[in-house]
């Protein structure tokens, strides 16, 4: 019996050139041959296009009209699995890295980003996250530069990892740090907190209930102009991310020499978020963020860079959680809903759920 | 969040403890049996609302504390086999044994899972038909139930890869073990409301008669623990000396009979070694000899263990209410959550890790 005939697409509707019969990702695409050259512009060049990429160089030659200082961030992506309700690796990638560039007050330029396949990734995933990684560039306005892939066998990866670096530079200069928070200042959150941690918690599948928490990764670099447009001032900004909102504080706290007493009544977590961790013996404060922001500020612009926060589409729930104040130095302490203060300290190691 | 918030709520918990600040005139020592009451008193800055004559100590009822070092051990030996995957609760994998912990095995190459209900163990016994699926079933009577049902269900599916490391102990013994000791300080019990739950709370009246103490069924949330304290208090004020529910919303007098009648039907009663505190008769269950395929002490020959308890670690005085975590030398200094001495340290319902992360300022202070 003889096969019936279909006709062969030779282009797809988004490819450009075809990835040569492979859906999967093979060593050959990291061979730096022609199947290399098929995956860069099949699956990431259509989505990433700007003119320094796009010149095809092994650099990136940006112009640039910059006096004084500048700032950099590099920064390692896994996550476990590569697709998570409300957000992916590319979009963890890229909003984290313009985070930690922004976090300092400089408006972010440009980033790199390098990726590491793992042999028999889905070609389509893959495409998906660069198309997720291009969404969140756009809407932070910075272009990804440069990049680079490399193919390892099978087991050696899970699936994607992504290494990325940021920069930018300061159009103006502001003293902005984790070592500048002052007895006095005003401890500002910009909405719930553990909604990240525990949508990917629940995206791996082995929790015996299912939440509909989404990630809350976002590109924060608009928010914190908006910030300093109104209050110049600023003291600290630090997005919570692993370990959450308790570790990033202690961290403050430690580096400024300062006490940080923050209300627990005030802090907002979701029902979700909240349900979720009662049943795993978490602690919200703990769980990670990917699209929130610690702001401390003088009291006398804590106002005004709140309503700044809150005109923000990422920052609606954003409310004032606590203090700085001069001791016990280096700590963090946590007024209890019943009215009591106890110590918040740093997470000791992985969160691990309890028994019963 | 519904029966949440409402036991949180800090009106109610603040005419609770004006109550308990009228009603106590002398000095009271209040024992928490649960291991959960302990963490949600520290969370909550319960302790420090309390009259000065009340004095909370803390109980056993943390069963990872109480695990013995030698299954602890044995679980390691198991874990390190190449054919072997070990399925825990996560709060298990950074108790030391006597030499190290499930996550430094994991790191050498063994197989070690953190699975968050015992039947996931299961699963991933049928999803590895070529590997030997151990369950580490660590608990007192409140995860018995779930534990056991691991071994129904991996008898009804016929499976060969599956067994579980039983260490499964019960409160009333440890209660007669911490009265009957000449050390004892404890006039007031609160009783761990979840192990009531499941077994109900007539096994505690033949012990508050015989010791002629109050034993209060209690909750975990800051309104439920104040209540069971104050009625805790009453009664010693008043000299009276019987048990109470202060957890009716979930506590029957008889429990989960269901439950109760799988327990029996899988379990036995057997001697347990308490880490810290040693060998209580009759304090635990191990599987009846009808499930005994399902034992991984009998299926894995792990005879020569010697076990290596830290010197200066006082666990076990701890678990027993004698002394307080701020007592040990080593608390916060050779001994801290990242590199515990003794289990206490390690789980969040230890006495030594709530007291670490929620009032370690308090020792600095004093």
């Amino acid at each position: 019996m003889i096969a019936e005939e279909k006709p062969v697409s030779i282009q797809g509707a988004v490819c450009a050139v075809p990835l040569r019969h492979y859906d999967k990702i093979v060593m050959g695409h990291g061979s730096g041959g022609r199947m290399t050259q098929d995956l860069i512009k099949q699956c990431f060049a259509p989505y990433l296009s700007n003119p320094a990429l796009d010149a095809g160089n092994d650099f990136a030659t940006l112009t640039s009209n910059v006096n004084g200082p500048m700032t950099v961030s590099t920064d390692a992506h896994i996550v476990s699995p590569l697709v998570f309700p409300g957000g992916d690796i590319g979009s963890l990638a890229v909003c984290g890295t313009v985070n930690d560039v922004a976090m300092s007050g400089a408006a972010p330029l440009g980033l790199t980003a390098s990726f590491v396949l793992e042999e028999g990734l889905s070609t389509q995933i893959l495409v998906e996250i660069v198309k997720s990684m291009a969404k969140s560039a756009l809407e932070a306005g910075v272009p990804i530069v440069a990049a680079d892939t490399k193919v390892v066998e099978r087991g050696k990866a899970d699936g994607l990892f992504i290494s990325t670096a940021g920069f930018g530079h300061f159009p103006t200069v502001y003293t902005i740090g984790g070592d500048q928070a002052k007895p006095g200042d005003v401890v500002l959150i910009s909405g719930s907190l553990g909604d990240h941690g525990i949508a990917v918690l629940t995206a791996r599948g082995d929790l015996a209930f299912e939440t509909q928490v989404e990630s809350d990764v976002a590109p924060l670099n608009h928010m914190i102009e908006q910030i300093l447009a109104v209050s110049p001032h600023v003291h600290v900004l630090r997005d919570p991310t692993r370990g959450g909102l308790a570790t990033t504080l202690n961290e403050i706290a430690e580096q400024s020499q300062v006490n940080i007493t923050i209300d627990e009544k005030s802090i907002p977590v979701k029902p979700a978020v909240q349900t979720a961790c009662e049943m795993l013996g978490f602690d919200p404060l703990y769980v990670a963020n990917e699209g929130k922001l610690i702001v401390i500020v003088p009291q006398n612009e804590a106002e005004v860079a709140l309503t700044a926060i809150q005109s923000n589409k990422y920052g609606k729930d954003a409310c004032i959680i606590g203090r700085v104040m001069e001791s016990p130095a280096g700590r963090v302490l946590l007024k209890t809903q019943i009215g009591a203060t106890r110590v918040l300290d740093v997470m000791a190691g992985e969160m691990l759920p309890r028994i019963c | 969040m519904k029966y949440l918030d409402e036991f949180r709520d800090a009106d109610l918990v603040k005419i609770v403890i004006e109550k308990i600040h009228r009603v106590t005139k002398h000095p009271w020592v209040i024992m928490e049996i649960c291991g959960g009451q302990t963490h949600s008193i520290m969370q909550n800055g319960i302790d420090q609302l309390l009259p000065p004559q009340v004095e909370l100590v803390h109980g056993p009822g943390c069963p990872v504390c109480v695990t013995s070092l030698e299954l602890v051990d044995k679980a390691l030996a198991i874990a390190s086999l190449p054919n072997v995957i070990m399925c825990s609760f996560g709060d298990m994998l950074r108790v030391p044994g006597s030499g190290n912990d499930l996550f430094s095995i994991r790191a050498a190459g063994g197989q070690v899972k953190i699975v968050y209900s015992p039947l996931d163990s299961v699963k991933i016994a049928q999803a590895n038909p070529d590997m030997e699926v151990v369950f580490f079933a660590v608990g007192f009577e409140t995860t018995a139930p779930a534990n056991l049902m691991s071994v129904i269900q991996a008898q009804s599916l016929g499976l060969k890869n599956f067994s579980v490391l039983v260490s499964q102990v019960t409160v009333p013994p440890a209660m007669h073990a911490i009265l009957g000791s000449p050390e004892n300080r404890v006039q007031g019990f609160l009783a761990a409301g979840h192990v009531c739950s499941v077994m109900g709370f007539h096994e505690y009246i033949p012990i508050a008669e015989k010791y002629r103490i109050p034993i209060v069924v209690t909750g975990f949330e800051p309104l439920d623990i104040l209540n069971g304290i104050l009625m805790t208090v009453e009664q010693l004020e008043a000299g009276t000396f019987e048990v109470q529910n202060g957890y009716n919303r979930v506590v029957s007098k008889e429990g989960n009979l269901p439950a109760q009648a799988l327990i029996n039907k899988v379990y036995m009663q057997c001697d347990r070694n308490w880490r810290g505190i040693g060998m209580i008769p009759m304090s635990g269950w191990c599987l009846r000899p009808e499930y005994s395929d399902f034992d991984a002490e009998q299926r894995f020959s792990v005879e020569n263990i010697k076990t290596k308890e830290s010197e200066v670690c006082i666990a076990g005085q701890i678990l027993q209410g004698i002394k307080k975590p701020p007592q040990c030398p080593a608390f916060g200094t050779l001994c801290t959550p990242e590199a515990p001495l003794g289990a206490t340290m390690v789980s969040s319902e230890g006495a030594c890790a709530a007291y670490y992360r929620f009032a370690r300022f308090e020792k600095e202070k004093s």
